[in-house]
């Protein structure tokens, strides 16, 4: 599982941080970015679909592999 | 928006009563935002607008607005820009005579009264002081704060926990990061209730006091130029746009903002979290089991009590959702509103502690989403958490005696409370 995140879409409301700091981060404007390659360890599978599901403006998404 | 065969049909059949008027009930046509009732349940209205095959309301009432009431048109309208200018964010503008050159638009309160170019510069100015990494340094701070309030009337057994609690902290948590004096927060209270709450309708009240914040701030900026401190009006004044530093009159009403926006709308939010507690032995019992529950507790709150809801003008004749905004109109973006669409969250007349799928909109979205939303989440959620590990046990004294204040932040302005 990988977690992508448009940046077009982002406005740095910073949820996804707040709720998985492990898979993202957030730069100085409070807009989010992956870490690493955003490949997601099987133990934060359930924080990826977290963080996706709250972010209000739809700008994370979750590609199998 | 009407986007059945069905709805188009009535949508055609109304037409006769004009243009861009939404002709179903008094509630469609004829909302009032200051209603007592309105204000008790926003809710159940909303959720006769939204039912309706037009449910973008409209009202003449206070110069007139439009109140959209669903999550996907709420998601449209946030990202028609600049069709839907942020210029003028409350819904009702000061007669002419009042008006101020310098303190309007992008001087105003930028950047949420600022449109592209000028939303994008100065938006970019205050973030990096608003993003959960930069709001560290204002929770250690704002912990002590909530604890020194507590001790002031933990020993009474009751409380006002919208006046002697809510209303307190963030005046000072935002007097504190701006580097003003806490000692002025009553001072601070009156003004930004003379601007946003009972200057709404009292266009005088409100030219008043957006004059005496403005003249405070310019002092504050003055003093900023020539002695810089370790706070946020100085390191406004040394922001630099296109190599110059940002000009007082931008740095002042950014100032206002953080002043207008900050503190009214932040109460309001603590204020409805204890009430709703206060009211809600069941869940005021499972934070006290499971305080693990504050992450999504506080998403929850703030969904379902959000607090505010900003204006847009249409700055050129906008069709939408079956409507017509005529150039100049007023539409009331309804994040609360939209928050409570069934279309969109699970249950979404109940308060769910523990709801995983939450893309609530209270911070609003799109490029004005509240610049200070994690500064006011983090107070949020130090606020709730310290008062539960002081006062776990508390009940309204006198469930009747809430006021909710309206028009574009609404949330209860007296929430008394007993202990234990």
């Amino acid at each position: 599982m990988k977690i992508v995140i448009d940046a077009n879409r982002c406005e740095g409301h910073s949820r996804c941080y707040s709720l998985a700091p492990d898979l993202v981060d957030v730069d100085d404007l409070g807009n989010a970015f992956v870490l690493g390659d955003g490949t997601v360890p099987e133990a934060l599978e359930d924080k990826a679909h977290l963080m996706t599901d709250n972010c209000p403006e739809f700008a994370i998404s979750i590609e199998a592999d | 928006m009407s986007d059945t065969a069905d709805a188009q049909t009535d949508e055609a059949a109304k037409s006769s009563l004009g243009p861009g008027i939404c002709p179903v009930t008094d509630l469609a046509t004829d909302y009032d935002m200051f209603d007592p009732d309105y204000l008790r349940d926003p809710f159940s209205a909303w959720a006769a607008l939204r039912e309706q095959d037009c449910p973008i309301a409209h009202t003449e009432r206070y110069g007139g607005s439009w109140l959209p009431t669903r999550y996907d048109d709420l998601q449209a309208m946030a990202k028609m820009v600049p069709e839907l200018s942020s210029k003028a964010p409350l819904v009702i503008d000061l007669p002419d005579a009042l008006v101020k050159e310098n303190a309007t638009g992008y001087n105003a309160a930028a950047p949420i009264s600022a449109d592209p170019p000028e939303q994008g510069w100065t938006r970019r100015a205050l973030l990096p002081h608003f993003t959960p990494k930069g709001v560290v340094k204002d929770r250690e701070y704002t912990e002590k704060l909530c604890h020194e309030l507590i001790d002031g009337f933990i020993d009474d057994g009751k409380c006002d926990a919208a006046v002697d609690y809510a209303q307190q902290i963030p005046p000072r948590v935002i007097a504190r990061k701006l580097g003003v004096d806490e000692g002025m927060v009553d001072d601070f209270i009156e003004w930004v209730r003379g601007v946003l709450e009972l200057g709404l309708q009292e266009p005088e009240l409100r030219a008043k006091y957006r004059d005496i914040i403005r003249e405070f701030f310019a002092a504050e900026v003055a003093d900023r130029r020539v002695k810089p401190k370790d706070d946020l009006i100085t390191a406004l004044c040394q922001t630099e746009h296109e190599g110059e530093l940002l000009p007082d009159e931008v740095v002042i009403g950014m100032c206002n903002l953080q002043l207008v926006a900050g503190i009214d709308t932040t109460w309001s939010s603590i204020g409805s979290a204890l009430w709703h507690f206060a009211g809600h032995e069941d869940d005021r019992r499972r934070m006290v089991a499971k305080p693990d529950l504050w992450n999504t507790a506080v998403e929850e709150l703030l969904r379902f009590y959000a607090p505010v809801t900003m204006a847009r003008n249409a700055s050129e004749d906008v069709d939408y959702g079956g409507v017509t905004f005529k150039k100049g109109d007023k539409i009331l973006m309804n994040f609360p509103g939209a928050n409570h669409d069934p279309d969109h969250f699970e249950d979404a007349h109940e308060v769910q502690l523990d709801r995983q799928k939450n893309r609530h909109v209270a911070f609003g979205i799109g490029i004005h989403r509240c610049a200070g939303s994690n500064l006011a989440r983090m107070e949020m959620e130090v606020a709730l958490k310290t008062w539960f590990e002081r006062i776990p046990e508390f009940t309204l004294s006198d469930p009747d005696a809430v006021t909710w204040a309206g028009g574009q932040v609404r949330g209860p302005r007296t929430v008394s409370v007993t202990f234990g």
